[in-house]
């Protein structure tokens, strides 16, 4: 792409570099931001580095938040007995918006794969292992993707918390609902299976 | 089964191709370099979704040409299945059959199957196990998907392991309970794969030796045996407590990625002190288990591909191998010569119904039917 201004393509260039943006969404925009309010432009710009500045993760479970304690580990509501290991922020907003759980969450911050260099110092492991000793916690349920990454965390984890007298789970893995049984794949639906659940 | 027909596009060193074919017999014959193997390629292409001799979906484009295609039509219990495959540089390629996409190409392996046997195969025999895992490996992932996964699995999870002990050594530090969970997962996909292997094996190995006896004719005491560290009663022990030396050589010594297959010859190794026709007849012997084993499987008779067969057996072996043929033994079969003359001697006595293509720089010059 040639563009006639190097301010545009400097901004391009910016834009683009975003996850899922290409240049010529990026294009767009610029000439979108171009065409409008210098006040709008000035009001993203300080968002985003207001975002960048002020954000902190919270000094209990690591999940993106706007105070040092995030407003999950703050809130009475929540059931403290129950604490959701996850890989990171992200999968806490999923998690939150089936609004079918009550309890705390820990984010791990990645999963352990020393291919890519990640070991489990680079993840919040120490930090879970003295919140499940020094507190009410009896059930610590594991939320990490169905990758082998995934479950060897989950194994690694499970192996240092088993020292504790509390209940160690993970999700159920299976048949998405709405979905043809003849379609699911064959790893997910043998999961399934293994991991049946009683009809009552 | 077999293929009624065969369309290319720019595949390798064919611009336009378009050839029915004889559900029996089809010799290819042409001068070196026409493109026998490559047609012999695009059938494999097909069958197995890559080609036959490595090299990535590139090399299998026309110079030149930035796409290729390969069109193929099976027929199997009087149903005609059209597959598709089309590929374009820098694009994922397109497998179609009956114009409808698989979610997972490996879900096509298996459908329409085939056995190669080729000049280079003798490298199974003579190079290191690394081969004879993967020949093995791809008859039984073939068989059983479980398997397939284990061993993806198990691939997978020693990378890592091995990453770890690369950084233990830089960073002189272990992390033992790291290295149990991996320790852990290897130890159960590993004897999984193992009992398969041995299994399987089992299984294989008196079918391999029945046709070894059948193609020599004499006395040597062939066997098949299958060697693994995992096969020994403190497997899991011995794989933990090499700790020490995986560390020093920062990689994982023991496990199934260091099973073999032994080829033995009246006790000896067949790689060290086989002749180069014992080797070749142990060789052909193992593709034709190869082909029953899928076919007591599948029920269907593979598709046979005999690529310069004649240039590497005697005239006594190959005229064992004639009278399978003659005797209805097999499918559909393909078979390539850069002599035609010998090749019509060979067919002459045989009652085969036989088609032969003549091939030259990419085109097909000839066909003659011979209905016997
Ligand atoms: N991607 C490609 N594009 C064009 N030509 C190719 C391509 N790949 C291979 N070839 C050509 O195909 C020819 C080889 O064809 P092939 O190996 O099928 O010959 P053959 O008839 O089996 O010969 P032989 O009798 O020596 O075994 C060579 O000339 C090679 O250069
Ligand atoms: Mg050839
Ligand atoms: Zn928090």
């Amino acid at each position: 792409m040639i563009f006639s201004s190097k301010l545009i393509e400097d901004a391009v260039d910016q834009i683009a570099g975003l996850p899922g943006i290409g240049k010529k969404t990026a294009l767009r925009l610029v000439f979108h931001l171009l065409k409008q309010d210098e006040k709008s432009t000035v009001a993203l710009t300080d968002t985003l580095l207001k975002l960048r500045r002020d954000i902190v993760y919270c000094n209990q479970c690591h999940h993106i938040s706007d105070t040092p304690t995030c407003n999950i580990c703050s809130s009475n509501k929540r059931d403290r007995t129950l604490l959701c290991v996850v890989e990171d922020s992200q999968d806490v907003l999923a998690i939150e918006n089936t609004a079918q759980y009550q309890g705390l969450y820990h984010v791990l911050g990645g999963v352990i794969s020393p291919m890519e260099g990640v070991s489990p110092i680079d993840l919040h492991i120490t930090s879970l292992l003295e919140r499940v000793a020094k507190s009410e916690i009896k059930e610590v349920i594991f939320a990490l993707s169905p990758t082998m990454e995934g479950d060897t965390t989950t194994f690694y984890l499970t192996k240092k918390l088993r020292e504790h007298q509390i209940k160690i789970s993970t999700i159920a893995r299976g048949v998405p609902i709405g979905s043809e049984l003849e379609y699911t794949d064959e790893i997910t639906l043998g999961r399934s299976i293994i991991g049946r659940t009683t009809y009552e | 089964m077999f293929l009624e027909k065969i369309n290319l596009l720019n595949f390798k060193n064919y611009e336009m191709l378009d050839l029915d074919f004889s559900s029996s017999v089809n010799c290819i014959v042409g001068d070196n370099g026409s493109g026998k193997t490559n047609l012999l390629d695009a059938i494999y292409y097909l069958s197995m979704s890559k080609g036959a001799f490595g090299g990535g979906n590139t090399q299998h484009v026309l110079h030149k040409e930035d796409f290729f295609m390969v069109k193929g039509v099976f027929q199997a219990k009087d149903l005609d299945y059209e597959v598709t495959c089309g590929y374009k540089k820098g694009q994922a390629k397109v497998f179609k059959v009956n114009q409808k996409q698989y979610d997972k190409i490996s879900d096509h392996i298996g459908r329409f199957p085939v056995v190669l046997i080729a000049p280079n195969d003798t490298d199974t025999i003579t190079e290191g196990s690394e081969l004879r895992r993967k020949f093995f490996d791809s008859i039984i992932s073939q068989l059983d998907k479980n398997y397939l996964i284990n061993l993806i699995q198990y691939t997978h999870h020693l990378k890592q392991r091995n990453s770890l002990l690369k950084q233990f050594a830089e960073r002189n530090f272990v992390d033992r309970s790291l290295i149990d969970t991996y320790n852990h997962k290897l130890i159960a996909l590993g004897k999984a794969i193992c009992d398969k292997r041995q299994e399987f094996i089992t299984e294989f190995a008196p079918i391999f030796r029945e046709h070894y006896q059948e193609l020599t004719e004499n006395k040597e005491i062939t066997a098949l045996v299958y060697q693994s560290q995992f096969l020994e009663e403190h497997y899991a022990d011995d794989f933990r407590q090499a700790l020490p030396d995986d560390l020093r050589l920062q990689r994982t010594t023991r496990g199934i990625h260091k099973d073999d297959y032994d080829f033995l010859i009246d006790d000896h190794l067949l790689r060290k002190f086989g002749s180069q026709g014992q080797q070749k007849s142990y060789i052909i012997a193992l593709k034709l288990a190869h082909f029953d084993i899928i076919k007591n499987y599948t029920f269907m008779k593979p598709i046979l591909l005999l690529d310069d067969i004649f240039d590497k057996l005697d005239d006594k072996r190959m005229d064992k191998l004639m009278r399978k043929v003659a005797a209805h033994t097999f499918g559909q079969i393909f078979i390539t010569d850069a002599r035609p003359e010998r090749t019509q001697t060979v067919f002459e006595h045989i009652d085969v119904e036989k088609r032969i293509f003549t091939i030259a720089k990419g085109e097909v010059v000839d066909v003659m039917e011979d209905l016997n």
